[in-house]
């Protein structure tokens, strides 16, 4: 292995290398115009950073205009590393979704455990100390001969890092299907708790203040993604290494703690993460939103390989770094500080008035460009779109069905996709911090709030099949399940984080699915005040031609005043009423019950009554509230009989449940997904106010049968086992991952 | 009682340990650093917590055992003080020569967080005055090298000295050497060392505190520390 004493000789600009950063004749030609001459290579280098769709979301950023993005209770919308909103008493809560599809697919260790990192630095580079991560995961088919590789590495990296680092990993979502296969989605989300008054932003203000460079040096990882040609970096095996980042917890727990103790010193004006295109991104950004300029000297970068170029330094996304403005005088205090946690600390430049972004590396100025026009003349497409056609409602008594009720159940939580996913989350730490209220397994996690009683909500969700079949409706499903998610446990939802996972952008129906999904969250979002504060976007999820699943993961935040009167999904005693809050018609349209047991993924997906949703749900966490109910369940995928088998395994208690109406289709109301609904259980004295409440407040409420036993009974069918249902349900992951029963 | 909660760098429950001490016995202990040479004056209860000491990356515990502090602690366990090691902590410990052998990854290779069942095999120590002799009890775990193993003869000589105070039990209350989460040697949870001051134990009782959260038995242990330094 040679080590380059001096890099090698900087291309010329032609058309191939120009393709080669992923910029078209025409973002070329606007470069051209826009500095009015030719780029240097590490300005190219900058250009194509700073305009790829990762960065500049050139792609949706027309259609992420429609979303709303305001309440009262928001500090900060999108734009900024994560959202924040006032969660009362002074606290805030910062929080964000972003995915690691790509590297993840690539290296599953490190491309999850990096996403991980960059989702926890976004938080914490807002000040808020981390409180709790979710991930949502899509696998492949489990007989893809890839899957089980991709789902032990993701896993092992994804607990790999947030164990390490000290953040319970409290919930999630795992599923599996064939349009995976050749991408799958790794999503992570991050809260963090902060000070309202204590929030730091990107922005930097003042000219001629230092800008500091922390944490991890810099290394020739990550540089520039797949897409680069190596022909033009000269022989060395040095550039040839692998695009995924390495990722390194230990070092970004020094960096949390460094970085919160320097903030509460007072000694930071502006600071940003190193995330996708590293120091560009970070730089451009700091100068930008606080129109300044920005002087970078690269001699003072800490490095970690010699003979490292402008281009490299620039462009590299070695992980656990940040870029602050230091407030005057500061400095020799915030080194300290670093110094104490071990971390690197370099003055590596200065904000000027001059809104220029110059980097000089060895007495040569290798970029000059505007500062702001890199970030707003980004170029902005409105890629041509075609509509969904709409599928037809499916009729039940249309479809031959030949499994039993008790035997369809037994098959879908059994199925990948409704099997338990212990042998995931007991890998993640979800009990660190002491906070962890409520475990995975329930509809959302929660999260005491330091000492309480108020507690934090979160979830997240999102059923693909129905954003393909529909992707209005589809996008309003994913923010209505959340909110539901967070209802069922009692919560308030507040707002809601957004992670748009699509394929190829540039395929008019693709497009159409964006652009359909995108409208259906924003009505749903507005239609129940669960803002939309941060976001990230996943474009280009194909392979072979096939993109993935239409999947636009929805992340939500809800408070709860006190924790103690939260609610779970195990039923709590015996002889109780079991109540379904919200109309059972039997839509099977795009169901899992269709999809699993009949192999047939077709039919409109259940529409979303966002009217019917809001009124449901606040009926529900009034109940909760005034503790009118002893179990809460929301029913989505599955629908009622795969939510009652739920709450009876989480408790094994089971229940005597009454014959289906005559007037629907047996199949069709136990496994049927109409939406708003929710399964409750009363104690027979409460039940009377219940009902009462329901009626007065217009909510139809049913009656679906009482607690007790060991088993679900249905009148005419065989009972089902409570103890042999979970039996099912725990032991299909730990087989397929031929783990045993451990 | 004085209780002192060290910190190096890549500790991740030290607030989780420092915050069941003071809930549970109402004193707040004194976070110390790494590089300090000296234990606060006066100091009764020193804890080594859980977490990623120096990332782990070398063999877990053992770059922490060489820490400035572990000096003072050594000092601190020869007078007879106590010393308590959690998770990252009894790997600090065993790596440090204050407990005999070692830690190694699990059976199954796999970071395993979960709730544990564990026999308190003798409640005559200054850990576990509190809880019945015999008692079940459940800690969680939360451990990726929670594996103890020990040479043949060290491993009789714990027996022997009845120093194993910890055992992974089932839920029958039996212990199963086949069927232990993480494959520990004569199902080890926890050990005290020969003057039983210094206690080394995988699962986490401090996160087992508070019923908001789940299950209290770990509170005894809490109970049991600060009674005894009442006491004396």
């Amino acid at each position: 292995m040679t080590v380059l004493d001096t890099p090698a000789k900087e291309p010329t600009i032609t058309p191939q290398l120009v393709a080669d950063h992923g910029l078209k004749p025409d973002e070329y030609e606007r470069i051209l115009k826009l500095i009015g001459r030719e780029p240097s290579f590490t300005e190219l280098g900058i250009f194509s950073a700073m305009w790829n769709e990762h960065c500049s979301y050139k792609s949706s950023r027309l259609h992420l205009r429609g979303l709303p993005t305001k309440a009262p209770w928001v500090i900060q919308g999108p734009g900024e590393n994560a959202g924040v909103i006032d969660i009362g008493d002074g606290q805030a809560a910062v929080f964000k979704m972003e995915s690691h599809n790509h590297p993840s697919y690539i290296e599953p260790y490190q491309g999850a455990a990096t996403g991980v990192g960059g989702i926890l630095r976004d938080v914490f580079t807002m000040g808020a100390r981390p409180i709790a991560a979710l991930n949502a995961l899509r696998f492949g088919d489990p007989a893809h001969p890839r899957t089980k590789h991709l789902v032990a590495g993701v896993v092992a990296g994804i607990g790999g890092y947030g164990n390490s680092f000290g953040v319970p990993t409290v919930g999630g979502l795992v599923g599996f299907h064939t349009r995976y296969d050749g991408n799958c989605l790794v999503n992570a989300m991050a809260v963090g708790l902060a000070e309202t008054d204590k929030i730091f932003y990107a922005k930097a203000t003042g000219v001629g203040l230092p800008v500091v460079y922390l944490g991890s040096k810099t290394g020739r990882d990550g540089i520039h993604g797949a897409t680069m040609a190596s022909a033009e970096f000269g022989e060395g095996a040095e550039e040839k290494r692998p695009t995924v980042q390495v990722g390194d917890p230990f070092a970004e727990k020094l960096l949390l703690e460094a970085c919160l103790e320097i903030m509460a010193a007072g000694c930071v004006v502006a600071i940003q993460d190193m995330g996708a295109a590293g120091l560009t991104c970070s730089a451009v950004e700091m100068g930008a939103k606080g129109d300044l300029g920005i002087e970078l000297d690269l001699d003072k970068l800490p490095c970690r390989e010699e003979g490292m170029s402008a281009y490299e330094m620039m462009l590299s996304e070695s992980q656990e770094r940040m870029l602050m403005v230091i407030a005057p005088g500061k400095e020799e205090q915030a080194e300290a500080i670093f110094r104490k946690w071990g971390l690197d600390f370099a003055i590596v430049g200065h904000t000027t008035d001059t809104l220029r972004f110059v980097v000089k590396h060895k007495g040569e100025v290798k970029a000059d460009l505007p500062i702001k026009e890199l970030g707003d003349e980004a170029p902005l497409y409105d890629r041509p779109w075609v509509e969904t056609p709409k599928q037809q409602r499916i009729d039940p008594a249309s479809l031959e069905i030949s499994a039993t009720i008790p035997g369809a159940l037994e098959r879908l939580i059994g199925s990948p996709d409704f099997a338990s996913k212990r042998w995931i989350w007991e890998q993640y730490d979800h009990l660190i911090l002491n906070n962890t209220v409520q475990r995975p397994g329930g509809d959302a996690a929660v999260v005491r709030v330091e000492d309480g009683p108020k507690g934090l909500a979160m979830a997240c969700d999102v059923t693909p099949r129905y954003c393909e079949a529909d992707p209005f409706e589809g996008g309003k499903q994913a923010v209505a399940e959340v909110w539901r998610n967070i209802t069922a446990v009692g919560g308030t939802p507040l707002a809601l984080t957004d992670n748009l996972n699509f394929g190829n952008p540039e395929k008019p129906e693709i497009m159409g699915q964006l652009v359909g999904c995108l409208r259906g969250i924003g009505a749903a979002a507005k239609e129940l005040d669960f803002p939309v504060v941060s976001g990230n976007v996943s474009l280009y999820n194909e392979t072979h031609g096939r993109g993935i699943l239409p999947t636009p993961t929805i992340g939500g935040v809800g408070v709860l005043a006190d924790v103690e009167k939260m609610a779970t999904i195990a039923f709590k005693e015996t002889s109780e009423v079991i109540l379904v809050i919200g109309e059972t018609t039997g839509w099977l349209g795009q169901s899992a019950f269709l999809s699993e047991i009949l192999d047939r993924e077709e039919g409109a997906p259940p529409p979303v009554d966002l009217a019917l949703e809001r009124k449901h749900g606040d009926f529900v966490r009034a109940l909760i509230a005034d503790g009118l109910v002893s179990a809460v369940h929301d029913v989505s995928d599955g629908g009622l009989l795969v939510a009652l088998a739920e709450m009876a395994m989480a408790s094994g208690i089971g229940a005597s449940l009454l014959a289906e109406p005559a007037e629907v289709n047996p199949h069709a109301f136990w496994f049927g997904e109409d939406q708003a609904r929710y399964i409750v259980t009363v104690s027979t004295g409460e039940k009377a106010t219940v009902l009462k409440r329901a009626e007065s407040a217009g909510v139809p409420v049913a009656k679906l049968g009482s607690t007790g036993g060991d088993k679900l009974t249905i009148p005419g069918e065989r009972p089902i086992v409570i103890d042999a249902l979970r039996e099912r349900s725990e032991s299909w992951l730990p087989i397929y991952m031929g783990a045993g029963m451990m | 009682m004085k209780a002192a909660v060290l910190l190096f760098p890549g500790s991740n429950r030290e607030g989780d340990v420092a915050r069941a001490i003071k809930h549970v016995t109402g004193v707040e202990p004194a976070i110390v650093w790494h590089a300090e040479t000296a234990l606060p004056a006066g100091t009764d209860l020193v804890v080594l917590p859980g977490g990623f000491s120096y990332g782990d990356y070398l063999r877990c515990g053992a770059i922490a055992a060489r820490a400035s502090i572990m000096d003072a602690v050594r000092a601190h366990a020869a007078r007879g003080g106590l010393v308590l090691g959690i998770c990252n902590g009894f790997q600090i410990l065993c790596e440090s020569g204050l407990l005999p052998g070692v830690l190694v990854r699990n059976a199954r290779l796999r970071f395993i967080c979960r709730e544990a069942l564990l026999k308190v095999e003798r409640n005559d120590t200054p850990f576990t005055r509190r809880y019945g002799k015999g008692a079940v009890v459940r800690f969680p775990v939360a451990h990726g090298e929670g594996n103890y193993t020990a040479d043949a003869e060290t491993l009789a000589r714990l027996e022997g000295e009845g120093r194993v105070v910890f055992r992974y039990v089932m839920a029958d209350g039996k212990r199963d050497d086949t069927q232990v989460l993480n494959g520990a040697a004569n199902s080890i949870a926890g050990i005290v060392s020969e003057k039983l001051n210094v206690l080394g134990l995988m699962p986490h009782p401090e996160n087992h505190v508070d019923p908001l959260v789940g299950p209290t038995d770990g509170r005894a242990l809490f109970e049991s520390i600060a009674g005894m330094l009442e006491k004396a």
